[in-house]
């Protein structure tokens, strides 16, 4: 229990430190221009991490198939999320063809 | 200046309603956000005060996504923090930009200010302080973007939190998760270094998943990273 808040603690410190870095705190430094680069390259990165072994992993085991239907809603809500650009429509169509697909199978 | 008369509203104030006015349209978005935290938060067992206590804490949408579904697959606190700690890296790029505007400012507006520094804060912030106008002001537009965000977000967790003890887990609820951040990944992908960044991380994480302690995320991002600074550099020797 305490641990929880130590961990959100330290979590928040450190988004906090971040926010503040060089806006309060290293005002004066000259940020080199490869870590400037680098910070670009965070979200894509960090986000699909978390994508592909969602999509792709069933159990701890590659399933790449037609009957992963986590792997075929990611699909569409990607392409959604590309037409659209907007988050709510790319969630939305994503949970809409997991229930389909779903409900298809229990019936057929 | 001049002396404000009863019947005008003070100039700052003026400043932070506009700020509070300009932010309302982007709790559209915030708020469902905000409500799948609080359910997802539940489903991975979550104290409530604590997922509510992560969004005045943290205050970082994605960062806390992500950490629900680590502490529900038991992941350390270390590894906990330092991937929030990765993930709102990005934050260090908003602050960086915004110093031109906010030098001149008392190192107690600073301190305030940082706090509130989000995605959805910081675009609609940037957007005033890009305008020719004269900046003395504009950290109130800021301060009041920054709280009605601030407001938002907390409201629409606790909404999250009650609704998440009642639904049910065969709603696969956290399959909004991955949606959440295909959303936010794919208008990232604008250039092929950014497309390279993605896969990469992506193959990375599936080829390392059994690592321990979830390290594999780290490490997906760290290679991700690399990729995407490696393509921008063979892009630029190329063309």
């Amino acid at each position: 229990m305490q641990t929880i808040w130590l961990t959100l603690a330290a979590a928040g410190l450190l988004t906090y430190l971040t926010r503040l870095s060089f806006m309060g705190l290293l005002q004066h430094w000259q940020m080199p221009d490869m870590l400037r680069r680098a910070l670009r390259f965070v979200p894509p990165a960090v986000l699909s991490a978390i994508i592909f072994p969602d999509l792709l992993l069933r159990d701890g085991v590659l399933a790449f198939s037609l009957d992963n239907y986590r792997l075929l809603a990611g699909v569409v809500a990607a392409l959604v999320g590309w037409r659209t650009r907007n988050i709510l429509w790319t969630i939305a169509s994503g949970m809409a063809t997991l229930y389909l697909l779903q409900w298809l199978s229990i019936r057929f | 200046m001049k002396p404000s008369n009863g019947s005008q509203i003070h100039p700052n104030r003026a400043e932070f309603l506009a700020g509070a006015l300009n932010e309302l349209p982007l709790l559209l978005g915030v708020f469902p956000f905000g409500m799948i935290y609080g359910v997802l938060a539940m489903q991975a067992l979550m104290p409530a005060a604590a997922a509510q206590g992560m969004s005045a804490i943290v205050f970082a949408g994605s960062s806390q996504f992500i950490s629900a579904q680590l502490l529900a697959q038991g992941a350390p606190s270390l590894v906990l923090i330092g991937t929030v700690f990765i993930v709102n890296l990005r934050h260090a790029l908003y602050s960086a930009s915004l110093l031109p505007y906010t030098r001149h400012l008392p190192m107690k507006w600073k301190a305030l200010l940082a706090y509130f520094l989000t995605d959805e804060a910081y675009v609609v912030a940037i957007a005033h302080y890009d305008n020719e106008t004269p900046v003395e002001r504009k950290h109130w537009y800021f301060l009041g973007a920054g709280i009605t965000l601030w407001a938002g977000w907390q409201l629409s967790t606790a909404a999250g939190i009650f609704l998440g003890a009642q639904v049910p887990a065969s709603w696969s609820l956290d399959f909004a998760l991955a949606l959440t951040f295909i959303a936010l990944v794919v208008p990232a992908m604008k250039d092929r270094p950014a497309v390279a960044a993605a896969i990469i991380a992506g193959l990375i994480a599936l080829a390392a998943h059994a690592l321990p302690y979830k390290l594999w995320l780290i490490a997906a991002a760290i290679g991700g990273i690399l990729a995407g600074l490696a393509c921008e550099e063979l892009c630029r020797r190329s063309g």
